[in-house]
């Protein structure tokens, strides 16, 4: 009997598993399931180029509708699972249809949270961004609208970027934050200052400690009593995981779906990749959720190779990009628990910086602005673990290259 | 339509044919090893880089800015060095050779 790979979730993590399957030369059946009826598609073009783009575009698929079938991959479109059977090995399809696997991967991801807000679900031109469905609603929804006026709730990356992006495509965009600065979550005061200053010089308004409590016939009522009108809302306040499944199955939960470092889950016969899981990263020895399109895919592979029966660990050092107006952000690593922050502006470009944060003499991450040659040279000691000459790397004169950018004992 | 090949680094010749979109895209299609595209084509990750074969150079053209610096410290650059997401098909010449960059 031919064995098979199940596959939830046909998005970064599941489609990159499955082909990743057929490289580590797993011969045996492999199915790939998502509830989204769209051909699996590269979700960070969504809040960015796709908004921008002209109507027709297409959107950036993960692979074309042929490569499945040449991989021998059967990939089932608008089938949600409903439930995991683990003593059985089998899945139940809401239409009741039940599949049978051998080897399980949750690929399952994450949805956009929505606040309990009075009005939120109501009010019909209230929307998330996360699928394709969601971001040519916004682009519909903002081609109908008469004023084109758009609040965003949520200054994290996606809200950001949609914000620039809609900007860009004619609208009047307001971004209400709910913290005293942008990004509050996920980046440090001078990142959050850069991008604050960057929307504001491009026409957006960015306000924070704007708590949203009610939005009613398109007006968007804060905490402090002031009131916004918007045509359209879109709501970035971020996202829950898709942990159901796995829960309602036993598997073990803790901030997402526990895995260990060869992705499996405490049930040897399934796997989690992606935004589902809770890992350990050895880099920065702790727990951790990502939410990234590298740990989706790096993952993934691992998943794979230990499907197929190797050994393979997780072991990648994070990295991930966001795109507003002309602004390339890149970053590598993780900043947080760093003790110093080491920002180098390089003298000849506009908005060419890099932020870096060290824990002692430990790099622990670097924020790379316009700056292709800082993120990569981060990644580079990030791995490499030398140590850097912090005042040179300061000093902008200093040439940008790794031999000079490095304690001398270590080069 | 025009035909590219791909060396990968365990010297597997392929020869793919295409028409649009970029040669990172169609090296995705085609499950070419060692080109992964997981920017989507931004000139975010390097995980597209490529060696242009010397006589093709010159058609093909020297990196962007933002592509130069994605490259000007990876481990395996040259100066044959393109991040494929950032040659159209369409303008690629008929025949272009391209060496996946990468361990050998
Ligand atoms: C607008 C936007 C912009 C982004 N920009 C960036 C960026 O610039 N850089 C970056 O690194 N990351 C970015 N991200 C994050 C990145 O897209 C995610 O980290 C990545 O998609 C995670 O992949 P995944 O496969 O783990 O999960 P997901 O992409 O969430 O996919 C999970 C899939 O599982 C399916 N599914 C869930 N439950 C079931 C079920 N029961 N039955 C069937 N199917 C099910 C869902 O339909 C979904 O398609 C962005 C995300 C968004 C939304
Ligand atoms: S695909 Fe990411 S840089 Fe080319």
């Amino acid at each position: 009997m031919q064995k098979t790979v199940l596959i939830i979730g046909a998005s970064h993590g599941g489609v990159t598993c499955a082909f990743a399957l057929r490289k580590e030369g797993w011969t045996g059946k492999i199915v790939l399931l998502d509830a989204d009826p769209e051909l699996p598609y590269h979700r960070p073009p969504l809040s960015k180029t796709y908004l921008t783009d002209p109507e027709d575009a297409d959107r950036k698929l993960l692979q074309t509708a042929e490569s499945y079938g040449i991989a021998d991959i059967d990939l089932r479109l608008g089938e949600t699972v409903a439930s995991i059977n683990r003593r059985a090995k089998d899945v139940t399809l809401k239409t009741g249809e039940k599949i049978t696997y051998d080897k399980l991967v949750l690929a399952v991801g994450a949805r956009p949270l929505l606040p309990p807000l009075p009005g939120l679900s109501a009010h019909n031109n209230v929307f998330p961004m996360r699928s394709a469905a969601d971001a040519s609603d916004i682009r519909k929804a903002l081609k109908d609208s008469e004023n084109k006026q758009v609040v965003i709730i949520g200054g994290g990356y996606i809200g950001l970027e949609t914000a620039a992006s809609l900007h860009k495509a004619g609208a009047k965009v307001t971004v209400l934050e709910r913290e005293s600065r942008l990004l509050a979550r996920v980046t440090t005061e001078v990142m959050s200052d850069f991008f604050q200053k960057l929307h504001s010089e491009n026409g957006v308004d960015i306000l924070t400690e704007k708590n949203v409590t009610a939005i009613e016939n398109g007006q968007i009522k804060c905490a402090d009593g002031s009131i916004y009108l918007a045509d359209l809302v879109v709501v970035g306040v971020g996202i829950r995981v898709n942990v159901e499944l796995a829960q309602a199955a036993g598997l073990n939960i803790e901030n997402g779906i526990k895995v260990n470092a060869a992705a499996q889950t405490n049930d040897p016969d399934i796997y989690a990749v992606g935004d589902c899981t809770f890992h350990h990263n050895v880099h920065y020895d702790r727990f951790l959720r990502l939410e990234s399109v590298q740990n989706a895919v790096d993952q993934a592979k691992v998943a794979a190779a230990s499907i197929c029966e190797k050994e393979r660990v997780y072991d990648a050092i994070p990295w991930f990009w966001s795109d507003q107006y002309d602004v390339k952000l890149q970053i590598v690593g993780l900043s947080e628990g760093h003790t110093e922050a080491i920002v180098r502006t390089e003298a000849d470009k506009v908005n060419c910086f890099s932020v870096w944060y060290f824990s002692g003499e430990k790099l622990l991450a670097v924020d790379a602005v316009n700056n292709g040659k800082a993120f990569v040279l981060g990644t580079k000691f990030i791995k490499g673990g030398q140590r850097i000459d912090k005042a040179k790397l300061a000093n902008a004169d200093e040439p940008f290259k790794p031999a000079n950018l490095l304690k001398v004992s270590d080069t | 339509m025009k035909k590219i090949t791909f060396i990968t680094t365990d010297n597997e010749t392929v020869t793919l044919e295409g028409s649009s979109g970029s040669v990172m895209e169609l090296a995705v299609a085609n499950n070419i090893k060692g080109i992964e595209g997981n920017c989507g084509g931004v000139c975010s990750c390097a995980t597209c880089h490529v060696h242009v074969a010397p006589e093709f150079m010159k058609q093909v053209g020297k990196p962007g800015e933002i592509e130069n610096d994605m490259l000007e410290f990876d481990d395996n650059v040259n100066e044959y060095s393109r991040l494929c997401c950032q040659i159209n098909v369409a303008d690629a010449p008929d025949g272009l050779v391209l060496k996946v960059a990468g361990e050998e």
